[in-house]
């Protein structure tokens, strides 16, 4: 029987005691992993320390979950509850969430780094959002009736796939996980939800109110492992006939690879990005430089559409590269704790993303480019970086190319419109963009001709749950949010009823 | 410069001669491939060699891409409005119609499709496909979503741009304008690889594009093997999208493909063990012909096929009693796919022949009752009779696995609960047809079979607007109808922001 650890929190930010259980959820209840030895050390990457150990599974796990699953589907969820119900309870777990917010904030404040107020608005309020979005769509999921001719009845039914295997990320564990769940649940699925073994602690959390919100036994299965072991099992299991991803896009190769080897799993990914930042010279450069300042540091850079190049008119440039050093010095100095009110900037994540992005940082200044600012450790504790930005880059180099995942932004200059949208497309990567002008057809124009799942056009990093979502190129496939996600999670059966050819 | 042939027939269904450039069709040429090869096309009736083709490589590949890249940057994609790409695609409709007898006679010769089958389900229906989705061209719609009055969100759904075909030898030119119609309509151009088994209507398909005006790159024909030509398709960088219709074992590769080069979208249509459920209280005069279509149509080659007929054990005597008939009548119309009389005709190829044969051995040594057929008609061609096993069970390969022959397996049930978990127990979820006059009855089953399609009191009439594809391993993504128009295109969202000041 899996124990529970309680945190006690003692912060400007948060007060109080908040237990997790540290085992498996499976089939609506807690869990050993069959194999049980192997645990995971959680650490908080403000101070480097451990938080608490969870309970690691294996393939054996993740055949256990799939068991639950398919059978609350033939029996208490998919077909045999109604959308309604379904929404019901989607509703109530939204409701859970938003009466939980400080602890499913605190919580993120202190597994993933993020400022507590930040985690607060944005991860925890979004996904009380997004999964009250979802919940509301649960029973509008409609085919349609198409005309062909009078001796004939076709219409399409968007039936749930069944099991459907989920694995997010460490970025936004909670936000990640809410986007999963919600379509998935909404349209009539049950699912195996593998989070980041770093950042499992508001999954372990959120379970709990999965079980408080009503959802039948083996709806929701949450199975902490690492991607090789627990990610492969689900990315190879014959019966879970869909998986979505959202991570690397390293891994996403591979769990692509195991769905042609295994049962053809129909599979979306969303990977990673090199988002471009594009600022004219006709644009509200004081909104600009802030709208930029987001999109690049919002989350110490760890977000799949971190604005990661950001090209500048040359008119404005002195301007911009000015003003913009002295916002990202700003965000520097408010470096800290997560849990103080005054923290805009936290901790990379892992010693392991500390590292990398110090490599690449490295490699930015061995290959030429110039340091304008940051480009170092923050303080002695914990894994904080300063916020960064290079200048006098080419597209050559490593830090313009590849995706760091970190607080350092590439600033580069352009003359014209043609030769910046060239430039912006010149990836394999296609997540967004933004662009940043007062003239409108330009704006559009840019935003058209930008090779990119979604475009900002005097905005950043504002994804809103009713405006889908999702890679170009080798940034993903398939698109999540709106309406577009009830497509992702259902299958489209064709009906031909014969209502008179006799042959 | 590429070679023609010219091939002549003169027969009861069709006189005439038809010239085909047998070489590869590059950005609005024909050209020879860089590096020479090239196959024969064998007569499947007689077993004799008609014509030979030249065969590309990866190298032809990367020329199609370059021509294709470029048209969508200058007159196609978003360069060429809908409107303007609906005109083209309806004139290429009504070229193929004018020339529907030659079609046709292309199809016969070359796939073995009888004659008057092939210009109704294989020519006709390419016709229609083609004129549906010359009308969805300027009708690609996005969607503004409201989100809060200080933005503007709409989505567009956009062209991948060069997107690769794959298409199978059993119905050579439908499938092939499956895939061309949709991706055209939405502003893509396409490099396309017919099976080297049938290639002669791709070849005379080419020559139309050119004639309805088409600009150069937007079609490219390039003919070649699946290992050569069409795994330099699947993992080409500089192609976005690739859709393959053909069998799973290959469907994966290409999906392995993609996973190791640049995650191209795949869409998949592959195989069947498509279920036939025949209640005791259907229409059986009717369900019995619908069944032999389901199954034995096209000898047998169908992805739909109807290939595992359950019969509910009330009715069984009096189904198997015509169901047989029908079969052995079916038996006795069999030869030359140009003689009128013909409705069975020879299977594709020699190896598709070996395999079918050695599946209905493995039906003997497996114990199951062989009842009609089961040997080769004939002395010439590849011509196999239509054949009935009983007494099967569900492990026996030829219940398990997908034979694309002209070989029913039946099966008896009970149930109604039993035959849907019995129909469901496959990795295949094609299709599945449903004999029954109780409406709840027949639709209750109808949502209960695992498959994309299913029909009810019918089989294998499948509609340019009503979507098409595969549940589990019968496939990913779906062809046809408007749905289709999801398939060849990315959504791009647009958030405008037009007053949020930070």
């Amino acid at each position: 029987m899996p124990g529970t650890t309680t945190l006690d929190l003692d912060t400007s930010s948060f007060k109080g005691s908040i237990s997790i259980n540290t085992g498996l959820f499976i089939g609506g209840k807690w869990c050993d992993p069959v194999d049980a030895h192997d645990h995971a050390e959680i650490i908080n990457p403000s101070t480097g320390k451990k938080i608490m150990d969870i309970s690691l599974a294996s393939s054996k796990d993740v055949d256990l979950a799939v068991k639950a699953a398919h059978k609350a589907y033939k029996t208490s969820w998919g077909f045999k509850c109604p959308g309604k119900e379904r929404g019901k309870m989607l509703l109530k777990l939204a409701d859970l969430l938003e009466r939980d917010a400080d602890q499913f904030a605190a919580i993120e404040a202190l597994n993933v780094g993020k400022p507590y107020h930040v985690a607060k608005a944005y991860d925890v309020m979004g996904a009380v959002e997004y999964i009250r979005y979802f919940g509301g769509w649960a029973d509008k999921n409609q085919g349609n009736v198409i005309e062909t001719n009078e001796a004939k009845l076709a219409y399409t039914r968007h039936e749930p796939y069944g099991v459907c295997g989920q694995i997010i990320p460490w970025n936004f564990p909670l936000l990640m996980m809410s986007w999963k769940v919600g379509p998935a649940l909404a349209t009539g699925n049950c699912i195996i939800l593998k989070p980041s073994e770093m950042t499992p602690l508001s999954a372990l959390k959120f379970a709990e109110l999965v079980v408080e919100a009503g959802f039948p036994p083996g709806v929701v299965n949450i199975i902490n492992g690492y991607g090789p072991v627990v990610g492969q099992a689900i990315a190879e299991h014959p019966d879970i006939a869909k998986v979505a991803f959202t991570g690397s896009t390293l891994v996403g190769r591979k769990v692509m690879e195991a769905s042609a080897k295994s049962n053809l799993k129909v599979v979306t990914l969303e990977l990673g990005g090199k988002s471009p930042t594009i600022v004219f010279d006709d644009s509200d450069l004081d909104q600009a430089l802030k709208w930029t300042m987001q999109a690049m540091y919002a989350n110490m850079g760890q977000s799949c559409v971190a604005g990661s190049r950001v090209f500048v008119h040359e008119g404005i440039y002195d301007e911009f590269i000015q003003k913009f050093s002295a916002m990202v010095q700003g965000l520097g100095q408010t470096a800290g704790d997560p849990f103080s009110a005054n923290t805009m900037h936290g901790p990379q994540v892992s010693q392991v993303q500390f590292d990398r992005i110090m490599g690449y940082i490295d490699s930015g200044k061995s290959e030429g480019a110039t340091v304008h600012t940051g480009g170092e450790r923050h303080g002695t504790e914990g894994f904080f970086i300063k916020p960064t930005i290079f200048t006098d880059v080419h597209p050559e180099m490593k830090i313009v190319k590849e995706e760091i995942f970190g607080p350092v932004a590439v600033v580069l200059k352009f003359k014209t419109e043609e030769e910046v949208i060239e430039a912006a497309n010149a990836t394999t990567y296609g997540l967004s963009c933004c662009i940043f002008t007062e003239n409108i057809s330009r704006g559009i124009r840019v935003a058209h001709a930008l090779e990119n799942g979604s475009a900002f056009i005097n905005s950043a990093q504002l994804v809103d749950h009713g405006v889908p979502f999702g890679g170009y190129k080798q940034s993903g496939i398939g698109r999540e949010h709106g309406e577009y996600a009830l497509s992702t999670y259902t299958q489209v059966k064709g009906i031909h009823v014969n209502l008179g050819i006799r042959l | 410069m590429s070679h023609q042939t010219t091939l002549e027939f003169n027969n009861a269904m069709y006189k005439g001669s038809i010239s085909l450039n047998t070489g590869l069709f590059i950005d609005g040429q024909w050209v020879d491939p860089v590096e020479p090869d090239s196959i024969y096309v064998i007569n499947p009736a007689t077993g004799k060699k008609v014509a030979s083709v030249s065969l590309g490589s990866s190298k032809d590949v990367d020329l199609a891409v370059k021509a294709a890249q470029k048209a969508c940057k200058t007159s196609w994609g978003l360069k060429c409005p809908g409107t303007q790409r609906g005109k083209l695609l309806a004139r290429l409709a009504d070229l193929m119609e004018r020339d529907a007898d030659q079609f046709t006679a292309l199809e016969a010769l070359d796939a073995g499709m009888p004659f008057q089958f092939a210009k109704a389900a294989n020519v006709g229906s390419s016709i229609q496909t083609l004129r549906y989705f010359a009308g969805w061209s300027d009708k690609i719609q996005g969607k503004s979503i409201e989100t809060n009055e200080t933005k503007l969100a709409y989505t567009r759904r956009e062209p991948y741009g060069v997107v690769g075909g794959i298409t199978p030898w059993n119905v050579p030119l439908g499938m092939l304008c499956w895939k061309v119609a949709p991706a055209l309509a939405t502003g893509n151009c396409i490099v396309l690889k017919p099976s080297e088994m049938t290639p002669l209507s791709a070849l005379k398909f080419a020559s139309l594009v050119s004639e309805a005006g088409f600009p150069p790159g937007v079609v490219n024909v390039v003919n070649g093997y699946g290992t050569t030509v069409g795994q330099a398709i699947s993992e080409h960088m500089d192609i976005a999208k690739v859709s393959f219709t053909g069998s799973t074992l290959v469907g994966r590769k290409i999906l392995e493909a993609s996973a190791k080069t640049n995650l191209k979208v795949v869409t998949l249509e592959l195989g069947g063990k498509s279920p036939t459920i025949v209640f005791d209280d259907c229409n059986l005069e009717q369900t019995v012909k619908w069944a032999a279509m389901a199954i034995f149509v096209n000898m047998g080659q169908s992805c739909v096929a109807g290939s595992r007929i359950f019969v509910q054990e009330g009715i069984y005597p009096q189904f198997m009693e015509k169901f047989t008939a029908m079969a052995n009548g079916l038996g006795q119309a069999t030869g030359d796919p140009f003689a009128p009389t013909t409705q069975h005709g020879p299977q594709a190829s020699k190896a598709q022949y070996d395999r079918i044969m050695n599946y209905i051995a493995s039906g003997k040594a497996d114990g199951a009752t062989l009842h009609a057929g089961g040997e080769r008609h004939g002395t010439e061609g590849y011509f196999i009779q239509p054949t009935i096993f009983t007494d099967c069970k569900a492990e026996m390969k030829i219940v398990k696995e997908e034979i694309f022959g002209p070989v029913a397996a039946i099966l008896k049930f009970k149930t109604e609960e039993e035959v849907i978990e019995a129909a469901n127990a496959t990795t295949y979820g094609l299709s599945a047809c449903i004999f029954s006059e109780n409406i709840s009855r027949a639709l209750r089953v109808a949502h209960a079979i695992e498959s994309g399609s299913t029909f009810v009191n019918s089989a294998q009439l499948i509609d340019p607007a009503i979507p098409f594809g595969g549940y589990k391993a019968s496939g990913i993504g779906r062809e046809q109808g408007e749905y289709a128009l999801e398939t060849y295109t990315q959504v791009k969202a647009v958030h405008v922001n037009i007053g949020l000041e930070i």
